[in-house]
C-alpha cells in the first residue's frame, strides 16, 4: 500500500476550500463513493466534512487532502490496488446519497 | 479515557497552522486554565505548533502531552484514544474541516474557537452541533480570555 506522499500525483486543485474540492469530483467524476471522515485511504485517516467525495477513474483516484496551513488539495493518482479495495466496499455511490 | 489511570476529565485541544499570532498565546493560557481546574489536557496540533509549544514552555509547565494532529484523529478514528472534551482552533476552512472531522468521530463536548480577520465569515461554514466561540482576534487574546473564561467559568 502507497502513502499519499509517495504517491506519483498530480494536484488537481489547491488552496481550495473543502466544499469546492467536493463540487469538483461531483462535477468531473462518474464513479464517486461517500466516505466519513477517518476512512483510512492510502493508509491516511481522511480529514473532511462529512461526506467525503471520492472520484474514480479507471485506476484514478481523486481524492481530497486537506493540510492545517495550505486548505484543500485535489489529488489524481494512479493507484489499481486502492481502486479495487474502493470498489469492493460496498461504499454509498453518487446514486445512494441521491 | 484510553490513555488514563484516574477518572479526572480530559481535554484535548486540536491546534492548527500558528500563522495567527494569537492562537499560541490563548492555547498556553487555555492548557494552563483546564490543567488549574484539574483536567489533563492533550494537545494535539501540527508539528509547527509543537515545536512553538516546546521552545515556548521548555519545562512543559502549560503544555504538557504533545501528538500530531493526524496521528491523534487517526488514534481517535480507531478508537485507540479518545477524550471528554474537545476543543478546536480554527482560522480557515481547512480548520473547519479538521473541526468537522473530529465532530464526526467525537460524541462528547466540542467547543470550536474561530479566530482571526475572518472569524465571523467562517460561522456560516459550521453546520454542525457545537458550542462556538467567535473573537475577531489576531494579535490580541484579551477578547478571546474574555470570551473562554465565560465559557469555562474556572474555579476560584
Amino acid at each position: 500500500m502507497a502513502c499519499v506522499e509517495d504517491l506519483n500525483k498530480e494536484i488537481v486543485l489547491s488552496g481550495a476550500s473543502f466544499k469546492e474540492a467536493r463540487e469538483y469530483v461531483e462535477a468531473h467524476c462518474t464513479e464517486i463513493y461517500y466516505v466519513n471522515p477517518g476512512f483510512r485511504l492510502f493508509e491516511k485517516h481522511m480529514i473532511g466534512i462529512p461526506p467525503i467525495a471520492i472520484g474514480l477513474e479507471g485506476d484514478m483516484i481523486l481524492f481530497p487532502f486537506t493540510k492545517p496551513c495550505y486548505g484543500t488539495f485535489l489529488i489524481r493518482a494512479e493507484h489499481a490496488e486502492e481502486a479495487a479495495r474502493l470498489r469492493s466496499l460496498g461504499l454509498k455511490t453518487t446514486k445512494d446519497k441521491k | 479515557m484510553t490513555e488514563d489511570v484516574n477518572k479526572q476529565e480530559h481535554a484535548t485541544l486540536f491546534l492548527g497552522c500558528p500563522e495567527v499570532p494569537v492562537q499560541m498565546g490563548i492555547s498556553l493560557y487555555l492548557s494552563h486554565m483546564l490543567r488549574k481546574s484539574g483536567r489533563q489536557v492533550t494537545i494535539a496540533a501540527n508539528p509547527s505548533v509543537i515545536k512553538l509549544a516546546r521552545v515556548a514552555d521548555p519545562e512543559r509547565h502549560y503544555m504538557d502531552k504533545m501528538i500530531d494532529l493526524d496521528r491523534c484523529i487517526g488514534d481517535i478514528a480507531e478508537k485507540k484514544r479518545s477524550t471528554d472534551m474537545a476543543i478546536l482552533f480554527a482560522h480557515n476552512d481547512a480548520g473547519i474541516t479538521y473541526a468537522a472531522t473530529v465532530r464526526y468521530l467525537h460524541p462528547g463536548r466540542l467547543v470550536l474557537v474561530l479566530f482571526g480577520r475572518h472569524a465571523e465569515e467562517l460561522v456560516s461554514s459550521v453546520d454542525f452541533p457545537c458550542e462556538m466561540i467567535v473573537e475577531k482576534a489576531v494579535h490580541d487574546p484579551v477578547g478571546l480570555k474574555k470570551k473562554l473564561d465565560e465559557v469555562f467559568q474556572w474555579p476560584a
